[in-house]
């Protein structure tokens, strides 16, 4: 009989949870969504103010994205593809950090000392594809795992951390890369790393055919890449492991006395967080969507940082941050496809820019959307605490009625 | 050595400058990771003000405007992580790292439509910055930014400690519930903090571009000096004397990439990457030198919500 009701009171609590829960997923996407058009009026307000008379065509070509000039050659959706998958990686290795409280500003310098890993093993070691992305994600991992170290053992602050390392990796990989120190890497005559599909064709991740509808750079790395964030997805929400990660997360003190090695979560998840980004550098080089320049030392990666808009967007939800890359890397191409007569590219990123400040207080239009949404599930909302409130007998009278 | 000693004072004043405005920030309770964008827009502004104001113009009357131009700059920039950290409690380090990723894509688009081309580069004259003071044979090139840095400092430190003005916002870093039920208006002064960040990032994203060269690259920003900057604020433990100490020992790691090739320092064969790397190796060493039994204002980071109690 007690089993009865405690099931019977338990049933409906958890349907109207999920319920709840799936409301707040709705009202996060809800709230990136307004983030993303309140961020493109903006855009859309620049371009009227550099040039008026333009402004409605420019926009256009940056809502379209990639499917500019799509009948003539595919070279923009592919560029779209191409770079849609390291951003991914990086976007993942941002949400995952900040699932433990961390905040891993540092996935620039991950990818870079990944890209150094992924090229040397190509490039010099001749090694197949998958051993490379094995030996970029290590790297990655190493270089994530020192600010975790660092966080964990003498409080440094992990941002300011994270933010040393991405330059003494840029220097450092720079100088490696360069010198040819641990090998042939470097053409001097064009200013870049070798080429990798034509230097080392095992070390290219394959094309599966894909090649022949976009171009070459076009690999199975987007493939991967949603892979990795099911993965991802799996391990914060459906294992111990990420469960403990996100206690440390929430309140790191309760976590330890809740007998959760706290320092070790931290470590942990900042070395899975760099082995991601070490990994989308191998996306990226791998699949011969660019070449490493070491003369270029005065700006970071600019895949590492956008991984930051990218987790933000996505709410920090590893499926979330495959369309969230997705977008921006529509809006980054949208921007390259603007007439550079009339435009400038870098607008793309002033769009980007806003919408990231404004995803710093989604909250804010998350709670807006909910009193929206809330005028019209009053009655769900309302029965939750009246489960909890229920007397015996009404009990009783309610199983009556379910015998009956 | 003279050299080492122009670039020591040209960085370390810049650094000074930031670290104070970051110190002020956080000492309000408002972590301020946008420094290095407010640096940008300062610098940005600063210089578009040098380009536009007329030839003839007295030199005294060009450095006077275009250094409150960059402040004000710097000071409206900041009010958006005010907007975003203060009045909508959102969290500082998202709002301060999305300044930071808008300032430079801003300041490439305005210098671009400036230019009328595809060229994000300023040209400009800085004579009127420089000071020569002869030293023997040689001459030391200083510039006016060392006055400006070194009254700035003395002021930083009579308003802290010795206003109560300074006490009003020290208390809102420390203990904000404590010091709005003494009266004081927290998001006043947590905005007050913030503006005076943007005021001397701004002077001091100006101060890093101008004397040294005479072109910039708006693509570059600048270069990770506003995060150099903290680490420098957390090495002088948020103090304004122990901060000029700091960021005096980080220009000379600083400047010797500068002077890499003209001196001795040539002589060890080392690459300009190594040299670089130098200040954020020695950051780092600081950072983890320093941060266990840190000073940090207690409050710093935490939005404050009237009715939390």
């Amino acid at each position: 009989m007690s089993n009865t009701t405690t099931m019977k009171s338990a049933a409906p609590k958890n349907s109207i949870s999920r319920k709840s829960g799936l409301i707040s997923a709705t009202n996060s996407i809800l709230s990136s969504i307004v983030c993303i058009i309140i961020g493109l009026l903006v855009g859309f307000i620049i371009l009227v103010c550099i040039n008026a008379e333009h402004a409605g065509e420019g926009f256009m070509t940056i809502l379209i994205g990639g499917f500019n000039n799509i009948n003539a050659h595919a070279r923009n959706i592919s560029k779209e593809i191409a770079e849609a998958a390291p951003l991914i990686m990086t976007g993942l290795s941002v949400a995952f950090a900040y699932k433990t409280g961390l905040f891993n500003i540092g996935a620039a310098g991950q990818y870079s000392v990944g890209a150094l890993g992924a090229l040397y093993f190509a490039l010099v070691l001749h090694m197949p594809w998958y051993i490379c992305i094995l030996a970029a994600m290590l790297c990655g991992a190493v270089w994530g795992a020192i600010p975790g170290l660092l966080k964990a053992f003498f409080n440094v602050n992990e941002v300011i951390t994270s933010i040393m390392f991405n330059w003494i990796a840029l220097y450092g990989v720079n100088e490696l890369l360069k010198n040819n120190v641990l090998g042939k890497m470097y053409e001097s005559t064009k200013n870049k790393t070798y080429v990798v599909r034509t230097t080392s064709a095992g070390s290219a991740i394959p094309n599966m055919g894909l090649d022949n509808i976009f171009s070459k750079s076009t690999t199975i790395a987007i493939f991967i890449a949603i892979i990795v964030a099911i993965i991802m997805y799996i391990i914060i929400n459906k294992t111990t492991f990420g469960y403990e990660l996100k206690a440390c997360g929430h309140n790191k003190d309760a976590a330890k006395y809740a007998g959760i090695n706290e320092k070790r979560s931290i470590i942990l998840s900042m070395v899975i967080a760099g082995a991601l980004a070490g990994l989308g550098a191998a996306l990226f080089y791998l699949s011969g969507v660019g070449e490493w320049n070491p003369n270029d030392s005065t700006a970071c990666p600019a895949i590492g940082f956008n991984g930051i808009s990218v987790a933000l967007l996505a709410v920090c939800n590893p499926i979330g941050c495959v369309f969230s890359a997705l977008l921006i890397s529509h809006i980054t191409v949208g921007g390259s496809c603007l007439a550079t007569a009339y435009y400038q590219p870098e607008i793309a990123d002033i769009i980007i820019g806003v919408i990231i400040y404004l995803c710093a207080f989604a909250m804010l239009f998350k709670m807006l959307i909910g009193k929206v949404v809330k005028v019209k599930s009053t009655s769900d909302a309302n029965a939750d605490p009246q489960i909890e409130l229920h007397e015996p007998d009404s009990d009783k009278e309610a199983e009556k009625e379910d015998e009956e | 050595m003279l050299l080492l000693i122009k670039y020591t004072l040209l960085y370390g004043i810049v650094l000074m400058l930031v670290a104070l405005g970051g110190m002020f920030s956080e000492r309000s309770g408002v972590i301020n990771l946008a420094l290095e964008g407010i640096m940008s827009v300062g610098a940005l502004a600063g210089v578009l003000t040098l380009c536009i104001l007329p030839q003839g113009m007295a030199p005294g009357l060009v450095v006077l405007i275009s250094i409150v131009v960059s402040a004000v700059a710097g000071l409206v920039y900041s009010l958006l992580l005010g907007f975003s950290a203060i009045t909508l409690k959102a969290d500082q380090t998202i709002g301060g790292t999305a300044l930071n990723m808008m300032a430079t894509a801003l300041a490439v688009v305005i210098v671009k439509v400036f230019n009328g081309s595809a060229s994000a580069k300023l040209n400009y004259s800085n004579n009127a910055f420089l000071i020569d003071i002869p030293v023997g044979d040689d001459k030391l090139t200083i510039n006016v930014f060392l006055f400006i840095g070194l009254i700035i400092l003395l002021l930083a430190f009579l308003f802290l400690y010795k206003t109560k003005w300074g006490l009003r916002l020290r208390s809102c870093g420390e203990h904000p519930q404590a010091a709005d039920s003494v009266g004081i208006n927290v998001y006043r002064w947590r905005y007050i903090g913030v503006m005076f960040s943007g005021l001397l990032g701004g002077i001091g994203g100006f101060a890093y571009v101008i004397p040294s060269v005479s072109t910039w690259n708006f693509e570059v920003g600048v270069t990770g000096f506003g995060f150099l900057a903290l680490a420098v604020m957390i090495f002088g433990q948020w103090k304004p004397i122990n901060i000029f100490g700091a960021a005096m020992f980080f220009a000379v790691f600083k400047s010797l990439a500068n002077i890499a090739d003209s001196t001795f320092l040539a002589g060890l064969g080392l690459s300009k990457n190594v040299y670089d790397m130098m200040p954020f190796i020695a950051s780092m060493i600081i950072l983890v030198l320093f941060s266990k039994n840190s000073r940090a204002p207690k409050a710093e980071g935490i939005p404050y919500d009237k009715g939390k109690r």
